[in-house]
């Protein structure tokens, strides 16, 4: 299997999790009037599930970005 | 009033730098140099996608309905992490079937169809009306507010004011005019406007600072940081509210829907589709792209809530509308020149988006709609006129203008009574309903163009009927007694709740039921209609794309045949000369073909020249321009199935023709040895055992028939008999061991041995054969013995056979045969030489290779069967082994 192929499929995987993460039933955990760290918690959570996603997919990104090194041992 | 000058000038100044960016790059462009190839300034064209929407809007959306703002950049956050599955797929097919926008895109997946690509356009213009509307409004609101700086005035709309004396109206010919100017420069074989992309990325960069810029000021300047607004409204009951969703399923199920259309208007917005597939250099650009847009997202969404909350604790319960308080808060702060920053990335968000969608929308107006219909008027002849090239310029000019006056329109009927988002997202929900022909379109082989056909109507009829004709019901255009009791009183068929549907919000009722409707008769139409072959060999390029790449040239199911200055001139109508002649120059030149000749007969060059005709006019009209030249033989279903079969079974037959040609060819070289090695066996166990045999007849004849015969002499005859007959049984040991000699792993007895003996034994063997034909046997031996390591049974034999061949050969009346023993520094050389007709040159080479380092040179030998030198070539080898 190509490199290629591999990041697709983590980012199919990336994408599920997004779509759990940033919908119901789990974001009505989160789904309350308090403040964390001076930040409204629904938003912290928001912000924080998307940076996350945001950094992994760089992390993806820059593993398709060496494909050489990769390939050689795989 | 001296606030409306400077507002104007700069403006104007900055239209002006985006003219002069735009066309740096078009000429960057122009010399090879683009500049907007590489993947940062293809993420921030994406940026696009935040408009005026983004800028004012989502502040007055998370002012009214706290965190739902944000669904809009969480599905685009989504769809991203599946471009590598979805769009890079998307913009692997547009780029090698020249697509040109998502008409031609969905068009050209069902057969090439004119219809669908017709009806995709219509849905793009009506449900994209509202949003360009939008944008008209968040400018023309912005730059009312501004204005009056310092006093700020809750902006309302004039009622019945003339048009001639609205801004609005103007900002609308505005932007018609530069999108007119850089959407419109020429007609491009691919339809890319690298100027106005590079125009596009900068108006990205300035909103974005714009809003972090405002952003910090408020959140920090004004307030003392998040945790000083966010404990300033937790103490407001009414903003607290906003820091959650409402607990019910109405809110769970909306910010699903609102996700959903966000995705897809992500891909499916025309301005989205331009830039993302259209407008893109380099396929590999997406891996960058697919994290940068998502953060740039984030960016400029990290303000909107503080800015919220900051807006409702200054105004409070005046009439300033929330879409505004980005503008105002810095105005309320005395801030002028910062106002003005706002003032300018609301702008270029504003511009960006009606540019690049108008620009959009007039190539699918032109290209799906209005070339189609003037190629069947015949009046018109459009396939007879000189120059087509100004003609479809023309009608996009005027496409973009139509659909600015358009959005124009809605603004002043029905702009005023919605908030910038809800006006969007009317807009999404449209785009969406390209969803399903186009996903499953290039996943599944088995939708067809009824089915797509069927899906988007009923979709987009749905969409009319629960969100178009409502809004222009809102806005007092047709009778409100419409949305309350329904049609002609039917209350079952109520706009918002449709067949008594009241769980969803509006927007997510409409998404609920359009794509249901879509959905469904996509898949029914599909599973219950017929692909025509145009269809079947569209939807498998498609759906396969990868595994067709570079082979699309041969993909077509063309038959035709067209006379080449024809199309030609055909090309010459749309492109202009030069880039015909740059094209077909360039075709001839990979093709390897003389283009002095006419190509009458190559369906090839047809095909490319549809092609590149389908950049300038899609691909639905360019399949009727050049079949109106092209003499085509149209292939029925039946004809190209059997085609298909035959060639498939012929090429079945031809690889399984080649493998038993193949088999049989190794079995024949293997028979062939067989027989050889039969030859070899049978006349060397003949002769090898005829050899001892005569030997032992003659000296048991000679006991017999000569009784007187000294005892000696008997008594070395017996020697003789016993002797031979021992070697014969030894003979016949061994050729039962054939098996073994043929593989080389023969025992042999290896001793240290005289070569003299051997000789002299040998000779007198065969002495009584040479006396028998007066044979004068000559030995010529060294006076030094050389003791030699070998077989002494094997070399005897080898020697007796070539005596005996010698004797056969050799001169009948005065023969003569030489056995010679000669040393040299580092072999041997023993040679039998007879006085018969002397030895063939083919037999002679055999032998040395064979006796490789042991050399017996035969110098006039007899013509020896191949045995005979096997059999000595075996025996030395064997002695010089050790």
């Amino acid at each position: 299997m190509t490199r290629d192929k591999i990041n697709g499929r983590r980012l199919v995987g990336l994408f599920l999790l997004g779509l759990l993460l940033f919908n119901f039933p789990l974001l009505s955990l989160f789904n309350r009037p308090v403040l964390v760290f001076g930040i409204p918690l629904f938003y912290l959570y928001l912000f924080g599930v998307w940076s996350v996603m945001i950094l992994l997919m760089i992390v993806i990104s820059l593993a398709r970005s060496e494909p050489s090194l990769t390939d050689e041992h795989g | 009033m001296l606030a409306t000058e400077t507002v104007i000038f700069v403006s104007l100044c900055y239209i002006g730098v985006l003219f002069g960016i735009a066309y740096y790059g078009d000429k960057r462009a122009d010399s090879g140099r683009s500049i907007i190839s590489n993947p940062y300034t293809y993420a921030l064209s994406l940026a696009v996608y935040c408009t005026a929407w983004t800028f004012y809007g989502s502040v007055g959306r998370a002012a009214s309905a706290g965190p739902s703002f944000l669904t809009i950049y969480l599905g685009p956050t989504l769809m991203m992490t599946l471009g590598w599955l979805v769009l890079k797929k998307i913009i692997r097919i547009s780029k090698i079937h020249r697509i040109t926008s998502i008409a031609d895109f969905i068009g050209s997946r069902y057969g090439k169809s004119m219809t669908l690509g017709g009806v995709v356009t219509m849905i793009a213009v009506l449900g994209i009306v509202p949003y360009i509307s939008l944008q008209l409004k968040a400018v023309s609101t912005s730059f009312s507010l501004i204005h009056q700086y310092p006093a700020i005035q809750p902006y309302s709309y004039p009622s019945g004011i003339r048009i001639w004396s609205d801004t609005t109206f103007y900002v609308a010919l505005l932007l018609a005019v530069f999108a007119t100017l850089f959407g419109t420069r020429n007609i491009e074989a691919a339809e890319r406007h690298e100027g106005l992309v590079a125009a596009i990325a900068l108006e990205s960069m300035v909103k974005l600072v714009a809003f972090l810029v405002v952003g910090i000021f408020i959140t920090f300047f004004i307030f003392d940081g998040f945790g000083d607004i966010a404990t300033q409204a937790m103490a407001a009951p009414e903003l607290r509210l906003l820091m959650t969703l409402p607990e019910n399923a109405g809110a769970f199920s909306s910010w699903l829907a609102h996700i959903f259309l966000s995705m897809m208007a992500i891909v499916f917005l025309p301005r989205q589709f331009q830039v993302m597939v259209v407008e893109n250099v380099n396929e590999t650009h997406l891996t960058k792209a697919i994290w940068m847009f998502p953060l740039y997202l984030l960016a400029i969404n990290l303000f909107v809530l503080p800015v919220a909350f900051a807006g409702l604790l200054t105004f409070g319960a005046s009439h300033l509308e929330a879409d505004m308080f980005v503008l105002a808060l810095p105005m309320a702060n005395q801030q002028f020149l910062l106002g003005l920053l706002v003032f300018i990335g609301g702008m270029s968000a504003a511009t960006g988006m009606v540019i690049l969608e108008t620009v959009a929308l007039s190539t699918m107006i032109c290209n799906d709609l209005v070339m189609p219909a003037l190629l069947h008027l015949p009046f018109l002849k459009p396939a007879q006129r000189e120059n087509l090239s100004v003609i479809l310029l023309s009608i996009r000019r005027l496409s973009i203008v139509l659909v600015l006056l358009l959005g124009y329109a809605y603004y002043h009927f029905a702009g005023e009574y919605y908030t910038l988002v809800s006006i969007g997202l009317v807009s999404f929900a449209a785009v969406a309903q390209f969803a399903p022909a186009m996903l499953i379109g290039i996943f599944w082989k088995g939708g067809t163009r009824t089915g797509a056909l069927l899906g988007m109507t009923a979709g987009f009829t749905v969409w009319i009927y629960t969100l178009f004709l409502p809004s222009l019901a809102g806005a007092g255009l047709i009778p409100r007694d419409f949305l309350v009791n329904g049609p002609f009183g039917i209350s079952m068929l109520r706009p918002f709740e449709l067949f008594g549907l009241k769980v969803f919000d509006r927007i997510t009722h409409a998404v609920f039921w359009s794509m249901l409707a879509n959905v469904g008769c996509y898949l029914a139409g599909s599973l219950f209609s017929r692909q025509s072959v145009m269809e079947h060999t569209q939807a498998a390029m498609f759906v396969d794309i990868y595994r067709y790449v570079g082979r699309v040239h041969d993909s077509s199911v063309w038959r035709g045949t067209a006379y080449l200055p024809d199309l030609v001139l055909l090309l010459e109508r749309f492109l202009g000369k030069e880039r015909t002649e740059a094209a077909l120059e360039n075709y001839a030149m990979t093709h390897g073909i003389n283009r002095e000749q006419a190509l009458t007969r190559d369906s090839g060059l047809v095909n490319h020249i549809e092609r590149l005709l389908a950049g300038a006019i899609g691909s639905a009209s360019a399949r009727v321009m050049v079949a109106s030249l092209v003499k085509e033989e149209p292939l029925g279903l039946e004809e190209v199935m059997d085609i298909l079969d035959e060639t498939r079974q012929a090429i079945l037959y031809s690889h399984e023709l080649e493998r038993t040609t193949a088999e049989l060819r190794a079995a024949n070289q293997r028979l062939q040895e067989l027989d050889r090695l039969k030859d070899d066996f049978i006349s060397t166990v003949s002769h090898e055992l005829r050899t001892p045999l005569t030997a032992i007849r003659s000296l048991a004849e000679i006991l017999r028939d000569y009784p007187e015969t000294p005892a000696d002499r008997q008594s070395e005859f017996s020697g003789i008999i016993i002797s031979e007959t021992r070697r014969l049984t030894r003979l016949i040991t061994q050729v039962l061991d054939f098996q073994k000699l043929e593989s080389g792993r023969t025992r042999w007895q290896i001793t240290r041995l005289d070569l003299e003996t051997v000789i002299k034994d040998s000779v007198n063997a065969t002495g009584q054969l040479i006396a028998e034909k007066n044979i004068d046997m000559r030995l010529h031996l060294p006076a030094k013995s050389h003791p030699i390591k070998g077989d002494r049974d094997q070399l005897i034999q080898a020697l007796i056979n070539l005596i005996s061949n010698a004797v056969k050969f050799c001169d009948p009346q005065t023969g003569r045969i030489d056995i010679r023993l000669e040393y040299s520094a580092d072999h041997l050389t023993l040679s039998v030489s007879d006085n018969g007709i002397g030895i063939g040159e083919a037999i002679r080479s055999k032998f040395s290779i064979s006796s490789n380092r042991w050399w017996i040179r035969c110098a006039a030998g007899p013509p020896a069967p191949a045995w005979a030198w096997r059999s000595l070539a075996r025996s030395s080898s064997i002695t010089t082994a050790n």
